[in-house]
């Protein structure tokens, strides 16, 4: 069939598909822009869910601390480890502890954290949703007149918005740990001396918009991982198609934040 | 025990019929609906008065449970009159929606119970959230009424993943109970359980709606389930209302489609 068409008819189908593929993302964006806007306005409706909201919130602090802590920590060391050569040949030893600090406030701890949050807390809330819709425990919640989407969803996302830079900030404190421990084998510098170089070349612009980038990266996460489970469809294949696919669009979307983040801030 | 059944269903039409004429709670008229291209729903008509049970049989496949996610706003019709107390419930706010909802029970097809709450939680859950000012006792005494109404009082602490089919079934219909609706549709609330457990949710459905006085619609493949509940069957064939009567009347119907149902 595919063959006894001629070239231009195959092209122009090839075109319809790549057009229908353009208007399927259209369609996918507008709906998560749609759900976001409809996640805001429900925070502000009463009542509000505290119980819930501190459960999750429980949740992704809790679940995730570990995995942090020690990717932080090894972050720390491995940075400190391999740009120790490159300075040391110019002399600049002391300037590590500074070049630490600005690489891990401003750029690693955020987006290991959110990364890693992606794939932790992201999946589980792709899974968790999606399969709570395929069983139809969303729509029970709908029947009986409780609004799934603050219930659920508004929850999820206000925990993600404000733990992932609580988790940012102490993955930048341990992988400071990291680095002194790395400073440490081959020179011997006080904790406090480590801390005092390493803060003295932070500045507000450093910490704030680092601080604002993450809070987006939790809106985001939160956000995709809800969307993706709570728009799963039929049939039980969709729950691990739900979970893959809020990890892979809140993984890029975190990478497109970023890079719009460091455009903004590199114009202040 | 079937004999008290029959008597108890007697007793409860009886009842009505004492309260003179009676008036539609749910009106349907010319319900269709559609997914992608294949038409579900097309055209389908029906009644239900206050106080009655309506059976709707139909192979599986013929938008049974589409036709009463309609009833709840769960799907939205493609074109159709769905009145519910009298209102078009195409026509009602969010709000509105909800206060209507808050009336009808709805016992899923595979019993939806929440699987990250204990039962307990799962009947508390719909208390907590839309009985805000009722007393903490008074819930607790709620929750131990409804789960010893249907039989399963020590199940209170379980999880749902460790319930049986039918206790999962039993719980869901504990779990919209418990909000005392006036209306409850139910999505085979016996299929898939043993004879025995099926006639006890068949009479179960009689008790709870002689108890609470409750209009409803049952979806099942269940003859015994069926001839137990029934004031009226409806047929749903290729997404309309084929046939309609009592129990004993389809039975003795000369429609070989109809008469399938009941050999
Ligand atoms: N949300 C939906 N999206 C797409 N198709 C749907 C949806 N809900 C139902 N359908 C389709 O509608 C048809 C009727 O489904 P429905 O669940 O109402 O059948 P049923 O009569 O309840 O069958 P059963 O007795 O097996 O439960 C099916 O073919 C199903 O695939
Ligand atoms: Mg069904």
């Amino acid at each position: 069939m595919q063959q006894s068409l001629n070239p231009i008819r195959r092209a122009k189908m090839r075109v319809t598909q790549k057009r229908s593929e353009l208007k399927q993302f259209l369609y996918e964006a507008g709906n998560l822009v749609a759900f976001a806007g409809q996640t805001f306005r429900e925070i502000f409706r009463r009542p509000f869910e505290w119980r819930e909201t501190l459960y999750q919130c429980y949740q992704v602090g809790y679940k995730s601390t570990f995995l942090i802590g020690l990717t932080g920590f090894i972050m720390g060391l491995v940075l400190t480890i391999q740009t120790r050569p490159s300075l040391a040949k110019f002399g600049a030893v002391s300037m590590i502890p500074g070049m630490i600090s600005v690489s891990v406030v401003r750029e690693i701890g955020p987006v290991i954290t959110a990364i890693i949050c992606c794939g932790n807390i992201g999946s589980r809330m792709g899974a968790e949703l999606g399969s709570m819709k395929v069983s139809e425990q969303i729509d029970a919640m709908e029947v009986s007149a409780i609004n799934p989407h603050r219930y659920l969803v508004v929850t999820r996302v206000l925990a993600t918005t404000l733990m992932i830079p609580l988790l940012a900030i102490y993955a930048d404190g341990i992988a400071f740990c990291g680095a002194y421990v790395a400073m440490n084998i081959h020179d011997s510098t006080t904790f406090r001396h480590f801390m005092v170089a390493a803060m003295t070349h932070l500045e507000f612009l450093d910490i704030v918009p680092a601080l604002v980038k993450t809070v987006l990266f939790g809106w985001v996460i939160g956000l995709i991982g809800c969307y993706k489970g709570y728009h799963a469809r039929r049939g039980t294949e969709s729950v691990g198609i739900a979970a893959n696919s809020a990890v892979v669009t809140a993984s890029l979307a975190v990478f497109v934040i970023d890079m719009l983040a460091a455009q903004i801030t590199d114009l202040l | 025990m079937e004999e008290t059944m029959i008597i108890a269903k007697e007793e409860g039409k009886r009842e009505r019929l004492e309260h003179g004429p009676e008036e539609p709670v749910i009106r349907i008229r010319g319900l269709y609906k559609c997914f992608k291209d294949h038409q579900v729903l097309n055209g389908v008509d029906l009644e239900v008065k206050k106080g009655e049970n309506l059976v709707v049989l139909g192979k599986s496949g013929s938008g049974k449970s589409v036709l009463i996610k309609c009833l709840v706003g769960l799907i939205y019709p493609d074109a159709g009159d769905l009145e519910v107390f009298g209102r078009r419930i195409t026509e009602l706010n969010e709000e509105e929606l909800n206060e209507m909802r808050k009336k009808v029970g709805f016992l899923f097809q595979n019993a939806a119970l929440y699987d990250s709450m204990s039962v307990r939680e799962n009947l508390a859950f719909p208390l907590r959230q839309l009985k805000k000012d009722m007393p903490r006792a008074k819930k607790e005494a709620l929750i131990e009424e409804v789960l010893d109404d249907v039989g399963l009082s020590d199940a209170i602490d379980q999880m749902p993943s460790k319930l049986s089919g039918g206790q999962a079934k039993r719980i869901g219909l504990a779990r919209t109970l418990i909000l005392r609706p006036e209306i409850m549709l139910y999505d085979e609330p016996t299929t898939g359980l043993d004879t025995g457990t099926s006639h006890e949710i068949s009479d179960l459905i009689i008790r709870m709606r002689k108890k609470y006085n409750i209009s409803s619609i049952l979806i099942t493949h269940d003859m015994p389930c069926a001839r137990l509940t029934s004031d009226r069957i409806v047929m749903l064939k290729e997404g309309v209302v084929v046939a309609e009567g009592t129990y004993k009347e389809l039975e003795g119907s000369d429609d070989e489609w109809v008469k399938s149902f009941f050999y």
